[in-house]
């Protein structure tokens, strides 16, 4: 099949940022092409989130595109009638040693400079909130009451269905196979299925983003790493924020854990060292690890049957920040990659930036925001919050 | 009251009594029982109502694989139907979704957490059932070690529900025998071998990308196998159907009714109606037939039933109404079943308007065909691990070929390890083949025309693979081409100068209950026809006057029972000899047990209004969200479990799938379409305190 149509902007990567950005673009009028090798939205690593969604961050960029995030997510359902199984459970990151205490009460400072709501938590005001937490040694956290989370399931697919609605085509089970070019600047898309013209390509691609980069000369400091992750049983509320103990142990650096919308508990784990590399199966050395750690946190949470597990990329950069821009390379191309698994929580906030960027309507803000997230930053500092 | 309290082919053991509650009743189970035995026993059904829509609950598996039988034992939510009664234990439905046990919040109180152990060696077999113990078998008898596990509390598989006599080869696969005895010889070989350990209660829960395989020991312990080779014996679950209604309490598998009758002793329901004209559908009436249940009907939706003819013939012949292209259209009922409605199906298996008939009934079972538990093989493929399958889980057979097929398995897997096992004869490829062969081509009956003296009327007309009649002939009489036991038997008068004696040992041991004896000796105008006859003896006593049935179930007439006879060396085989009237006692192959009141159909019908088709039970999806999808152009499963939560339940996508597949190919979409969904561990929900290592006293909670 060989066609040759002509759209105002092409996504490569309908998951996590490809498409509410294709839902921003489209919504303000343009003619959108998302493309994507897989069979239908977000499976690549958006059907893997765990579903957590906070602003609690360590830099003011993301702190600023997760709270625009937020107030989306939050407002969805009363905006478009929609259940996205959104709930404003908090975050909350628990500190049973000094060196914790003073990491997040360092946080704060930026944290509150840019807008987040969030206070620290001494070990009685905390065991208030959390009243099942292990109450031995507990210093105490910290607790951002309007961060959440939803489905990134439902999400994806309101986002999916209103892109759609305001006209943007997706094409599943496509893969861009090569970029055209004329006078230095992006002419079109070949995939494997066709051929398009645009004066605009937005990389979206998540994991392969540095392949997709490839695909235009460009090379992009993207490497995916794997965590597993995994979903109990329905279980009646007993827990509201988000868990976070990012304490290391042997094996796993931080992780963390929440009750959904449904009832279930979803947790997940950052194995440390990392483990590079795209391989998603499923490991034996998962379950044990983090459970051990589960338990000695909140010790109810033994009785809670684990139901399902797999394990997800995080698309890494060096200094654990995403990688949004367009590129000096090639005129008409914006790398939007390295989300380091956080691409749920600020694809809308982020889409909606791309938006603006791509009808050259950026403010103020987007431009203080990107360039921390300046594909041609020097990848120094390092994220505190991963 | 709802206990068998006889049965004429299994023992009923006298057990302890052990109290428990029920939503705070006082009841009493037996020791030893199953919770859902416990519950079925004092005519609980309804296990509790669903979080999402209310919709009741109940038994639905009876094999640990989903979560519909759900109960809350002393506050924690288990299987009822996996989980042993307890004295003392206070069992409560699950309304909604139950709480989270309390515990004491302090993690110094967790003293018992140990690491995970791995153990190392060179063959993990999944599955105790006829295939698991057959591999066992060969590979303990080379002394290579071997660990076996199964999930459930005896040895066996679904051997230890199957009360009739096996078809297939005496001398590969015990044909003859009942599949219960089995079971037992086979268990008893595997216990005498030094090198085969067994866990009962054990069960796998995935095949990792690393080799191992993670495994829950005795329902308490978890723990890594790294075996050198898998063999995966782990049986067949049973296909589910999509109508209204078909989540009731009261619709449930062939299988789950045979666990709960012929395993847990209880009468799970009074009338029953089955789905299903196959080999499991047949058996499981007949079964509830000897468990004293009436079975009201069966339909299939071919114009013939798919099972053994022997099955279905045994079946009509005691008086149950067999409704070959036909469906069912709902089951009907509030909270539980209360009748069914059935149709007539067109040339494209739609049922007929006009033709629906409905029948009061409180239990329907669904046998529509098995399909492998190949997860664990499919991931040890994909991850590179060594693996064997035998048995359903490897292809829907026979008992009898899952037998032959794990010998030859076992054998296979000790190749592998590097043993000398010499050539595995082609033979037995063959007789793999054979046992596992669909049932052949009808033929006519051939009733001799001989009417003197005594001699056997083989009712035995297709071919199926069975021999054992032609072993205990003490005269050699009846015979079969050597070459291919799917051949049908032939009765020869006379041979080396001897005859017939008329000694019944061919009517007791036809599986298929399809050889009668006819004795002109006495009377040559009322000769006697000795029938086999699997009930209690005291159903009938000489002096009866009793129906009797041609093959297929066709009344020929009524005659008088002259007398009723159980051999110890029949085995369990009641011989009832009935004086038949010269016209038709040759064709004479049943007496009716079951009266024509008990499948009658209600004056009207029931509709069924309620849009309750469901396909995801774990998550009460419905056909017609599902379908909706699919008509908007969705095609990949993935993207139907997003949007609707299919297949994100508690059983793991185990029913739903096969059912969303036939979906599709109702809406017209071919196969090649539809993109599947990755399958995902773990295989049963287990609790993530056993993960952390965490001891049985650890995992107490103290909310008292």
């Amino acid at each position: 099949m060989t066609t040759n149509r002509n759209f105002d902007v092409i996504v490569a990567g309908a998951g996590s940022i490809g498409t509410p950005a294709a839902l921003s673009l489209a919504g303000a009028g343009l003619k959108v092409l998302v493309v994507d090798p897989l069979a239908s939205v977000g499976q690549g690593s958006n059907k893997r989130a765990i579903g957590g969604l906070r602003a609690t961050h360590s830099d003011p960029a993301k702190i600023r595109l997760c709270l625009r995030s937020l107030e989306i997510f939050a407002t969805w359902k009363e905006r478009t009638g929609v259940d996205i199984e959104w709930y404003r459970g908090g975050y909350c990151y628990v500190a049973y040693r000094p060196e914790e205490e003073r990491t997040l009460k360092e946080l704060l400072v930026v944290q509150k400079a840019s807008g987040l709501a969030i206070d620290w938590l001494d070990a009685p005001a905390l065991l208030e909130v959390v009243p099942d937490l292990n109450p031995e040694g507990l210093v105490g956290g910290t607790l951002s009451p309007n961060d959440g989370h939803a489905s990134p399931l439902l999400a994806i697919r309101a986002f999916y269905d209103r892109a759609r609605a305001h006209g943007a085509e997706f094409h599943f089970g496509e893969r861009v196979t090569a970029l055209t070019t004329a006078g230095g600047r992006i002419a079109g898309v070949r995939t494997d299925k066709g051929e398009y013209s645009t004066p605009v390509v937005i990389n979206a691609a998540g994991p392969w983003g540095a392949e997709v980069a490839a695909l235009a000369g460009i090379e992009v400091p993207v490497r995916p790493d794997s965590h597993e992750a995994a979903v109990t049983e329905a279980v009646a509320r007993f827990l509201e924020p988000m868990i976070v103990d990012i304490r290391p142990a042997p094996g796993s650096a931080n992780y963390y854990f929440y009750q959904h919308h449904t009832g279930q508990i979803i947790f997940c784990i950052t194995p440390s060292p990392s483990i590079w590399g795209t391989d998603v199966r499923e490991t034996s050395a998962f379950l044990p690890l983090v459970a051990g750690r589960m338990v000695g946190l909140i010790p109810r949470l033994k009785n809670v049957r684990v139901r399902r597990t797999w394990r997800g990329l995080y698309p890494m950069t060096p200094d654990g920040f995403p990688i949004v821009g367009w590129a000096q390379e090639l005129e008409g191309y914006m790398l939007a990659v390295g989300m380091c698994g956080q691409g749920f929580m600020i694809g809308p906030g982020l889409g909606e930036l791309i938006g603006r960027l791509v009808l050259g309507a950026a403010t103020e803000d987007d431009r203080e925001t990107l360039t921390y997230l300046s594909p041609y930053r020097e990848f120094k500092g390092q994220e505190r919050l991963k | 009251m709802y206990r068998i309290k006889q049965h004429p082919i299994l023992p009923i053991p006298s057990r302890a009594k052990v109290p428990f509650t029920w939503k705070g009743e006082a009841l009493d189970a037996f020791e030893g029982e199953t919770i859902s035995a416990a519950l079925f026993a004092a005519g609980i059904r309804v296990f509790g109502h669903h979080p999402k829509d209310g919709a009741a609950q109940g038994i639905f598996c009876a094999n640990g694989q989903c979560s519909q039988c759900l109960v809350l034992a002393d506050g924690v939510p288990v299987k009822s139907c996996m989980e042993l009664i307890r004295a003392g234990l206070a069992v409560e439905p699950v309304e909604g979704l139950p709480e989270l046990p309390r515990t004491d919040p302090r993690a110094s109180r967790l003293t018992t957490a140990r690491p995970i152990e791995t153990l190392r060696l060179p063959v993990l077999i999944i599955g105790g059932g006829p295939a698991g113990l057959s591999a066992a078998i060969e590979l303990g008898r080379r002394g290579i070690r071997t660990l076996l596990i199964d999930d459930k509390h005896r040895l066996g598989g679904k051997l230890v529900l199957q009360t009739h006599r096996f078809f297939g080869s005496i001398e590969a696969v015990y044909a003859g025998t009942r599949g219960i005895d089995i079971a037992t010889r086979l268990e008893n070989e595997v216990r005498s071998l030094a090198a085969v350990s067994v866990r009962l209660q054990t069960t796998a829960l995935a095949v990792y990308s690393d080799g191992k395989v993670g495994v829950l020991v005795e329902g308490r312990r978890y723990a890594l196998v790294e075996p050198e080779v898998l063999l995966v014996t782990a049986g067949a679950r049973e296909k589910n159907l999509a109508f209204p209604g078909n989540t009731l309490p009261g619709v449930y598998g062939a299988g789950a009714f045979q666990t709960l009758v012929n395993r847990d002793l209880v009468k799970p329901t009074g009338r029953l109606f089955i789905v299903g004209g196959g080999n499991v559908g047949l058996i499981a009436g007949y079964h509830a037939l000897q468990a004293g249940i009436s079975v009201v009907g069966l339909v299939e939706v071919l114009p013939e039933c798919g099972g053994y003819k022997v099955h279905r013939d045994k079946l009509a012949r005691l008086g149950v109404p067999i409704y070959t292209s036909h469906t069912v259209v709902s089951a009907n009922g509030a909270d539980a079943v209360e009748s069914v409605t059935i149709a007539r199906v067109d040339g494209s298996f739609r049922p007929v308007p006009g033709s629906e008939r409905s029948f009061d009934c409180d239990t329907l079972l669904i046998a529509v065909g098995l399909d492998p538990v190949s997860e664990f093989t499919e991931k040890a493929r994909e991850f590179g691990l060594p693996v064997f399958a035998a048995g359903d889980a490897e292809e829907i057979a026979e008992a009898s070929a899952a037998i032959f097929s794990g010998k030859i398995r076992g054998l296979e897997v000790a190749r592998a390890l590097g043993h000398d096992v010499g050539e595995i004869s082609p033979d037995w490829y063959r007789t793999a083949d054979i046992l596992k062969s669909k049932p052949g081509a009808v033929v006519p009956e051939r009733t001799p025309a001989d009417e003197t003296g005594v001699f056997p009327v083989i009712h035995c007309n297709q071919e199926i693979p069975c021999d054992p009649c032609t072993a205990v002939c003490p005269s050699g009489l009846i015979e079969m081409d050597e070459a291919d036991i799917r051949l049908l038997p032939s009765f020869a008068r006379e041979k080396g100068g001897k005859g017939c004696t008329g000694c019944e040992k061919c009517v007791a041991i036809c599986p298929g209950l399809a050889i009668t004896l006819v004795d002109y000796r006495k009377d040559a105008e009322f000769p006697t026809v000795a029938v086999p006859f699997e009930f209690l003896k005291e159903t009938l006593k000489a002096g009866d006057r009793v129906v009797v049935e041609d093959t297929e179930g066709q009344p020929l007439g009524e005659v008088e029972v002259g007398a009723v006879r159980a051999l110890k060396a029949n085995d369990r085989t009641v011989i009832v000899k009935v004086r038949a009237p010269r016209a038709y006692a040759k064709r004479i192959a049943s007496i009716r047990i079951q009266p024509a009141e008990a499948s009658e159909p209600l004056g009207t019908y029931v509709r069924r209004t309620a849009d309750d088709t469901i396909i995801c039970r774990c998550e009460r999806v419905t056909a017609g969200e599902i379908r909706r999808l699919i008509r908007e152009g969705v095609r990949d499963i993935s993207e139907i479990k997003a949007v609707t939560r299919t297949s994100m339940g508690s059983c793991g996508a185990k029913t739903c799938t096969p059912l969303i597949h036939r979906l599709f190919r109702e809406e017209g979409i071919p196969d090649a379409e539809v993109v599947d969904q990755p399958k995902r561990p773990l295989f049963i929900e287990v609790p993530l305190g056993i993960f952390a290592g965490l001891g049985e006293k650890d995992r107490d909670h103290d909310d008292e």
